[in-house]
């Protein structure tokens, strides 16, 4: 019964607006409107960009006072590509506002009149010089000063990095952190199986042994850690936004990025006076109907705090001692290895 | 007859060609129609299919923006339709929303802005802008429509299949897209919009080569390359990137379908799906984006082309001006056609490629915001002191350049890999690339269909329906895609079902709101145009024969040309495109075919010099119809 009402709603409008067309159509032939060069609607028009001119940059200007940002980085790199950031849009807003206050002001101004004749203008080689090469010019800078920055947060990390693995999965995230060696086990995918998520090799390489992980992401403010980041079925993205932080996880294909967090979590829970706030980890690399849930938690603690939680975490292997005597591993002394 | 017909036009139909000798005889309905090898017709097919495409192309955005803006809403009314993609809690199923994603960029990149655009103004405006009979190849032509609609077909069977069409973004990057335990879009979805796109590939590059072919071999007398119009430069650079890269995605393609049904790695490595290890290994999965974006870049400028084209020669016309700078114009166009070869890997920043790559091609693309900028300056300077006419052609031009600043503005900030980091595949990007390709594109399509219309069909569509429609349009466009750049920058991401499992994206549910009412509004305002053109279509107040002034060869045709275009001979050009309110001149437009000898009043001085050579000319041709007659 809606649908009906709703169809007859529609084709009434239709109709009634087939009608009122029409009428208006006999209209301005009875008036002859076709026969005059421009009607009244140029000037319309011609108005109207004036009008969107002044109410579209006042509503994008007082907007963007009042809009909701990120919170400033939490990173080290973060701060300076935030700085780009809003360079570049500093500049390139001064470009959209000038080109537009000519695109929208020359319209109405130059709008079609009898008696006037349009300016024969076909070209000005030094003008066109001119308008190539100031672009140019700040193009280049813009391409020097990203470059510069981009191959520092490319370098290779620091040697004395806090080094974790990040792996990508439908549809969640795990991390492996080394242990005590302070070294990442080999993996093998044909490991994995469902209790060996991450495919750890433990007969090839014994450093597996002290490998944890955990259920969210812990890292040490004011040092420099080094993501190793992977994925075990199709592509993932790491994204941090809070620290600016974004790499694909690709399967077959181990990447990196590496980072210094600036602002401890409780930090930031003072600064943006909020209890609950947490640093989030997303996924931006679409990888099926859950992508949007790929979340985890990143905790970053004083470098103190961070080495204590360390201690307190207890290695997988230990926690899953019965697959490890499964494996069946010749010349390993597990007691000695799972201390 | 409708009354507007009132005003009777001069001669309606003089059919007859002299010089093809086998159009006598008249064509039956299907070979006029259907597998029609006239230019004109193939172009209304584009146009008409580009037309569907677009209304489901939009339909698919403002489903899943439904979702966005309002993600507690009761879709249960849309069962009838959608049937089992509706929850039983009357949400939008999740595989579906991806699927929608997916399709609207697949629909809106492929079957709307590179087929409906390029597909109808190259057909339609090269052949009668340069003043030949048809294309260079008619049969290669209709087959190039042809096996568009039947990848049209494929695709649309898709969207009707149990499992959905394809829901891997448009970009349909492995693993993802090769693995049907994946997602429920990579199985039968996936391999339909695979056959769908090898045969729009093939469908593209016959059109492309007949294209090439016709404006280089087809040029009527005194038709130089310099004396081309705008538009006829952009179809030409248009065709040639599609023949340089179409195929590059058809072998990826063929890769895909390889990895996909015969076992082979290309692009899958060390891969544990659904509780198996995959025996491939060795693949590269940035070896598929390497492909996919060696024709994914270029193709924003297959899109984008045509429609600066279509500008220029609009802009050009209203404001009753030449051109500024139509040199450094086509200089752009061909800069940019080079370089748009070498910028793909700006899309692949983080995906872990080689960073010294990365800056590479960072260089590459901020050197590309060059000739556009240029572009935008330039025409600029052809609205200062002109004496413009707004026709709806008119607004859409001036529209397509106001999207191609703002647009266009951000992908400096894009193109900047240090800040691409935090920017890539968040909403920016969505904002940045409907601006400066999606909506850009669409009004140089829209501003073509309002100014070629009345060549195409004969009749005038309504020019106050025609404002109406622009109006809400490009206002309605800012509402929809300025907002997202406030989004991106608050890092949302792209291709999210639902953003509130994140605190951090748990903001701007007014924004999203604001912008799905808009969505929902600018679609409804396409109506307006839809039923404009088929009204005007039958309905429309006949055209004259050049209602806009202008003076390209197309005007000087009758109102409704037949197959041949010209009854009598071709008319010769001596003169370029754009003397529009030339000094002297009576009137403020001189068509091409209008010999300099016969406007010694306003000719430039190096023009009185080509004078002599100009009545040569026009006397060997004289001698030679006399000839032709004899014979």
């Amino acid at each position: 019964m809606t649908g009906l009402l709703i169809t007859a709603g529609i084709i009434l409008t239709i109709a009634l607006f087939a009608l009122v067309y029409r009428i208006l159509a006999l209209v301005n032939i009875a008036k002859g409107a076709h026969e005059k060069r421009v009607g009244y609607s140029n000037t319309v028009n011609a108005f109207m960009f004036i009008l969107f001119f002044f109410v579209g940059f006042g509503a994008f200007f007082w907007y963007s006072g009042k809009a909701e940002y990120l919170p400033a980085p939490s990173s080290e790199h973060g701060i300076v590509t935030d700085d780009l950031f809003w360079t570049t849009t500093a500049i390139i807003t001064v470009a959209f506002f000038l080109t537009h206050c000519l695109l929208f002001f020359f319209p109405f101004i130059f709008r079609f009149k009898e008696e006037r004749k349009a300016y024969w203008y076909p070209d000005n080689t030094k003008l066109e010089i001119l308008w190539t090469v100031i672009p140019g010019i700040v193009m280049a800078i813009l391409v020097i000063t990203g470059l510069i920055e981009w191959n520092k947060i490319t370098a290779p990390a620091p040697k004395d990095s806090v080094q974790f693995e990040i792996v990508g999965k439908q549809f969640n995230w795990m991390v492996r952190y080394p242990g005590k060696d302070n070294k990442l086990g080999k993996y093998d995918y044909t490991k994995i199986d469902g209790t060996n998520q991450l495919g750890m090799d433990f007969a090839s390489d014994k450093a597996n042994f002290d490998d944890f992980m955990p259920g969210e992401i812990h890292i040490p403010k004011g040092k420099a850690v080094e993501l190793k980041i992977r994925a075990r079925d199709v592509l993932h993205s790491v994204y941090m936004p809070h620290f600016r932080v974004k790499m694909d996880a690709v399967p077959g294909m181990p990447t990196t990025f590496w980072f210094v967090p600036t602002k401890t979590t409780a930090e930031m829970r003072k600064e943006l006076k909020n209890d609950k706030f947490n640093y989030e980890m997303a996924c931006t690399e679409v990888c099926g109907n859950g992508h949007f849930s790929m979340r985890m938690i990143i905790v970053v603690d004083e470098p103190e705090a961070f080495n204590q939680w360390v201690t307190e975490q207890e290695p997988w292997a230990k926690k899953n001692q019965d697959y490890i005597s499964g494996l069946k591993l010749k010349d390993v002394n597990l007691t000695e290895l799972l201390k | 007859m409708s009354a507007s017909d009132i005003q009777i036009e001069k001669v309606v139909d003089v059919h007859h060609d002299e010089h093809h000798d086998h159009e006598h005889h008249e064509q039956s309905f299907i070979r006029k129609y259907i597998f029609s090898e006239d230019h004109k017709i193939i172009a209304k097919q584009f146009l008409i299919s580009g037309i569907f495409w677009a209304v489901i192309g939009g339909l698919f955005s403002v489903l899943f923006r439904l979702q966005l803006g309002f993600p507690e809403a009761n879709l249960e009314i849309l069962r009838p339709i959608l049937g089992g993609w509706i929850t039983e809690q009357g949400r939008l199923d999740q595989n579906f929303y991806l699927a929608l994603v997916t399709m609207h960029g697949t629909i809106m990149v492929f079957f709307v802005l590179t087929a409906g655009l390029s597909g109808t103004f190259s057909n339609f405006l090269i052949p009668l802008q340069i003043g030949a009979r048809d294309m260079a190849s008619g049969f290669l032509n209709m087959l190039s429509y042809w096996f568009f609609f039947a990848s049209s077909v494929v695709m649309f069977t898709s969207l009707l299949i149990e499992t959905g069409p394809a829901s891997g973004g448009w970009v349909i990057y492995p693993p993802l897209s090769a693995l049907p335990k994946a997602s429920l879009g990579s199985g039968l979805g996936m391999t339909l919009w695979l056959v769908s796109m090898a045969l729009f590939i093939v469908g593209s590059l016959l059109g492309s080569i007949n294209y090439v072919t016709t404006v280089i071999n087809m040029r009527t007398r005194g038709l130089s390359m310099t004396r081309l119009p705008l538009t006829i430069w952009a179809f030409f650079l248009t065709a040639i990137i599609g023949i340089l890269s179409f195929p590059v995605l058809f072998s990826a393609a063929l890769l895909l379908i390889f990895d996909r049904s015969f076992g082979t790695s290309f692009y899958l490595d060390q891969i544990y799906i659904d509780g198996e290890a995959l025996h491939n290994t060795g693949g590269s999965a940035l070896l598929f984006q390497h492909l996919f974006w060696f024709l994914g870049h270029p193709e924003v400028y297959i899109v984008l082309l045509p429609a600066l084209g279509i500008t220029s020669e609009i802009v050009s016309t209203n404001a009753r001006k030449p051109i500024f700078g139509y040199l450094a114009m086509v200089g752009s166009m061909l800069a940019i056609t080079f370089i748009s070869f070498i910028v793909w890997a700006h899309h692949m920043f983080v995906t872990g490629m080689n960073p010294f790559l990365g800056s590479v091609f960072m260089l590459l693309t901020l050197i590309i915001a060059v000739p556009s900028a240029v572009k935008a300056f330039n025409y600029i300077t052809t609205l200062w002191r002109g004496n413009i006419v707004f026709t709806p052609a008119m607004l859409f031009s001036i529209g397509l350049v106001s999207f191609f600043i703002s647009g266009g503005v951000t992908g400096i900030a894009l193109g900047n890999s240090a800040i691409d980091i935090q920017l890539h595949d968040t909403y920016f990007v969505v904002a940045h690339f409907h601006l400066v390709m999606g909506s850009a594109a669409f009004f140089g399509m829209l501003a073509g269909v309002y100014h070629w219309f009345p060549k195409m069909f004969g009749r005038m569509m309504d020019d106050k329906l025609g404002y109406v429609h622009f109006w809400i349009t490009f206002i309605g466009v800012y509402f929809i895609f300025f907002p997202m750049h406030y989004i991106g920058i608050a890092g949302f991401p792209r291709r999210y079902y639902s953003w509130t499992n994140f605190d951090a994206f748990s903001t701007y549910a007014d924004l999203n709101m604001l912008i799905s009412i808009a969505a929902i509004i600018v679609m409804a305002a396409q109506f307006i145009f839809i039923f404009n053109f088929f009204y005007s279509i039958f309905n429309g107040r006949l055209a004259p024969e050049n209602p806009w002034r202008s003076n390209t060869l197309e005007w000087t045709t009758p109102r409704l040309p037949g197959h041949g275009n010209w009854p009598g001979k071709i008319p010769s050009v001596y003169r370029w495109p754009y003397d529009y309110s030339k000094p002297g001149a009576k009137e403020d437009f001189i068509p091409q075919n209008v010999p300099l000898s016969e406007t010694r009043e306003s000719n430039l001085a190096h023009e009185n010099e080509q004078i002599a050579a100009e009545l040569e000319m026009i006397e060997e041709e004289k001698h030679n119809a006399d000839n032709h007659h004899g014979h």
